[in-house]
């Protein structure tokens, strides 16, 4: 059993507010032979200058800082790509670093571009994420990933990163899902959900309209994931432009505010000890006192069914802004849905469900825009995009796609930036005739989840429209 | 150069210094890629590299492997509030106070209480792979040690709960943590793959 000190548990307390002003990303695909990566990130940052009324040119005078979010540099065969990007946008000799945290390079690049508005150090920085994954053959690819697991304990176990991650799906389909058709089934509304509401998506790389019996008849990866339940394979770009209170009211009349909390867990699997549970503010440790005998093997914490890495970057980020119940205070969310089943287990790590109990924001309907059983608009949507299932992994845009996308709900301009006849048609994909409008209206605040491997990085970002921040948050 | 060649490089240690001898990289022309068109798009480019890698403070474990022994670390730090926990991964130093673990040897305790914790089975591989497919993980805990390692199973089919026995390649030992694998309790030895021995 490991303990945590006082110290370790504090709550951050940011010297000053910080805000979104905007964001942009480009198409995504699993292939670009026609292009460089520096164009992809141009896309992204024109996106972001033009949805605030401004040229690019424009808007680089006010960045001060670059973080540059890129996870696998053997991907793309060169080392320093930070450095190349930075002057292919011409931001020399602003300072910058490039972020490496797995599938949660996204969200890390986030975090490091808040905590430097945060600090005073910059007033205005700028956090891109890319990757290039469709420069080698597939199999060298998998190849390539699984050593982000450990090289010596683990890679050479079939080089197959999916494999790592399935012994933990394996074992919450057994202790939590009790290997019950429903819970097969309720995995599968995941993958037809995300990938159907992709349909609606023009950067989307991977829409369909399918299923729960096409998910469960699809090609077995690693039981129970089989190839439906899995995320995509992706290149592309996306990035936010961060600035303190002054900064952000003078490049826009709507800035909304952005908190970014991290967690981290061990690189293996394996490592993992037992501990209690550290609790969110909407949980008792007596609601946990018996989870052993509701669901028998599941009474280790956090094994191999939880991502202790999420559930602490939801204890620090709660705490920052005055979320007690997600369900309650947020209006929607992007979560990692690398696999559905990932999925489920993060809908507990972060309090939208207790332990054991993720399944139910499925089965309820409140994961959905409308709700399947009531027809109303569900309780706390997920994933409108498509997620990583149905939009994207260019591991490190994702995270801040899932930010910008949350984004342009709080802003009321999600069916703008998503039904434009013109950008279905430069990213070559036609609009569906059935294409709906995905807003979820009224929305004041929302969450995403950037998530790396087998849960060593986690952070949890939170956006808020300035007029409506809960009570009891930093700066409240 | 092939990269078949017979003088591929070989890396010894003299006086705590790498000593290479042999090829270690081969180099074959890049190619055009080009459109239906026949449009320039970009190029290929090909290389074969080998990379030189220590195991530091691990290397007793994957020596023993191929001895037929797994070892695991404890720490024996009085003061510290994880003391006398078994690691399995074997760990140099105790994560908790960062004093050097004690080495045990736990293969008897492997023997008695191997249990699946966790399995996949997949036909999926990334390049590279030399174990044959379909794969199974496994995941074994054992009694006394708060860590769950992962490893491969040789023959059988996995479940949650059942009984291992730690097998290991004694007789062609790659070094590497493929030279442990794991079998159903009660397997007789007539059946271990090639070059591995209980």
């Amino acid at each position: 059993m490991i303990t945590f000190s006082d110290k370790q548990l504090k709550t951050p307390k940011m010297a000053r507010p910080v805000y979104l002003v905007t964001g942009g990303m480009s198409k995504f695909a699993r292939a670009f032979p026609d292009k460089r990566q520096e164009e992809l990130c141009i896309d992204a940052l024109t996106e972001a200058a033009e949805f605030i009324g401004m040229t690019p040119y424009e808007l680089k005078k006010y960045i001060h800082t670059a973080y540059y979010g890129h996870f696998a540099d053997h991907f793309g065969d060169q080392l320093l790509g930070e450095a190349a990007m930075h002057d292919r946008l011409g931001l020399d000799p602003l300072g910058n670093v490039g972020i490496k945290t797995g599938g949660a390079t996204g969200g890390s690049t986030l975090w490091e571009a808040y905590k430097t508005v945060a600090s005073g150090y910059s007033d205005c920085a700028l956090a891109m994420g890319w990757e290039r994954m469709d420069e080698v053959p597939t199999d060298e690819g998998n190849n390539y990933i699984s050593f982000a697991a450990d090289k010596d304990w683990e890679t050479p176990l079939g080089h197959i990163y999916t494999g790592y991650y399935a012994v933990m799906a394996q074992r919450y389909w057994q202790i939590y899902g009790k290997e019950e058709d429903s819970f097969r089934r309720t995995m599968a509304e995941i993958a037809v959900k995300n990938r159907g509401y992709a349909r609606m998506n023009p950067h989307a790389q991977g829409p369909m309209k399918i299923t729960v019996e096409d998910v469960i008849n699809s090609p077995v990866v690693a039981y129970p994931l089989l190839a439906l339940d899995c995320c995509l394979m992706s290149v592309g770009a996306a990035c936010g432009i961060l600035a303190d209170e002054k900064t952000a009211f003078e490049l826009t009349d709507h800035p909304l505010r952005i908190d970014v909390a991290a967690g981290s867990h061990t690189l293996r699997v394996a490592d993992r000890r037992n501990m209690e549970i550290p609790l969110l503010p909407n949980e008792t440790k007596e609601q946990y006192a018996d989870l052993g005998e509701r669901f028998p093997g599941g009474d280790r914490y956090p094994g191999f069914t939880g991502f202790l890495a999420a559930r602490m970057s939801a204890y620090y980020a709660y705490r920052m802004t005055g979320i007690h119940d997600p369900t309650e205070d947020l209006d929607l969310v992007e979560l990692h849905d690398a696999f559905t089943i990932s999925d489920i287990q993060t809908y507990e790590d972060i309090g939208i469900r207790p332990y054991g109990e993720g399944r139910t924001y499925v089965e309820s309907g409140d994961c959905y825009h409308t709700n399947p059983n009531t027809g109303a608009p569900g309780k706390l949507p997920a994933n409108l995009c498509g997620g990583l299932i149905g939009c994207m992994h260019a591991v490190g845009a994702t995270g801040i796609m899932q930010v910008i996308e949350v984004g342009q709900h709080i802003w009321n301009r999600w069916a703008e930036m998503h039904s434009d006849e013109g950008k279905w048609k430069r990213f070559g994909r036609e609009k569906p005739a059935d294409w709906t409008d995905l807003q979820v209206k009224g929305a004041k605040r929302g969450l995403a989840i950037s998530h790396a491997g087998v849960g060593s990085h986690v952070t949890c970002t939170i956006l808020q429209d300035p007029n409506h921040t809960l009570e009891g948050g930093m700066f409240e | 150069m092939s990269c078949e060649d017979e003088n591929r490089g070989t890396v010894k240690v003299i006086n705590n210094r790498y000593k290479p001898s042999g090829h270690f990289h081969y180099g074959s022309p890049n190619t055009p890629i080009l459109n239906e068109m026949g449009k320039l798009l970009g190029v290929t480019n090909p290389r074969d590299i080998t990379h030189i890698h220590s195991y530091g403070g691990e290397a007793i474990f994957f020596e023993s492997l191929s001895k037929g022994k797994l070892l695991a670390t404890r720490c024996d730090n009085p003061l510290c509030e994880s003391h006398l926990s078994i690691y399995e991964p074997f760990r140099i130093h105790c994560p908790d106070c960062l004093v050097k673990a004690t080495v045990l040897d736990i293969t008897d305790l492997a023997k008695r209480t191997a249990t699946v914790h966790s399995f996949m089975i997949t036909e999926r591989t990334g390049a590279f792979n030399t174990l044959e497919v379909p794969i199974k993980f496994v995941n074994v805990e054992f009694d006394g040690v708060c860590t769950i390692l992962m490893g491969y199973l040789s023959l059988g089919n996995p479940k949650i709960g059942m009984k291992l026995l730690p097998i290991f390649n004694t007789k062609a030992p790659t070094y590497t943590i493929l030279d442990i694998s794991w079998v159903p309790a009660g397997t007789p030895e007539s059946e271990l793959p090639q070059n591995f021995t209980f």
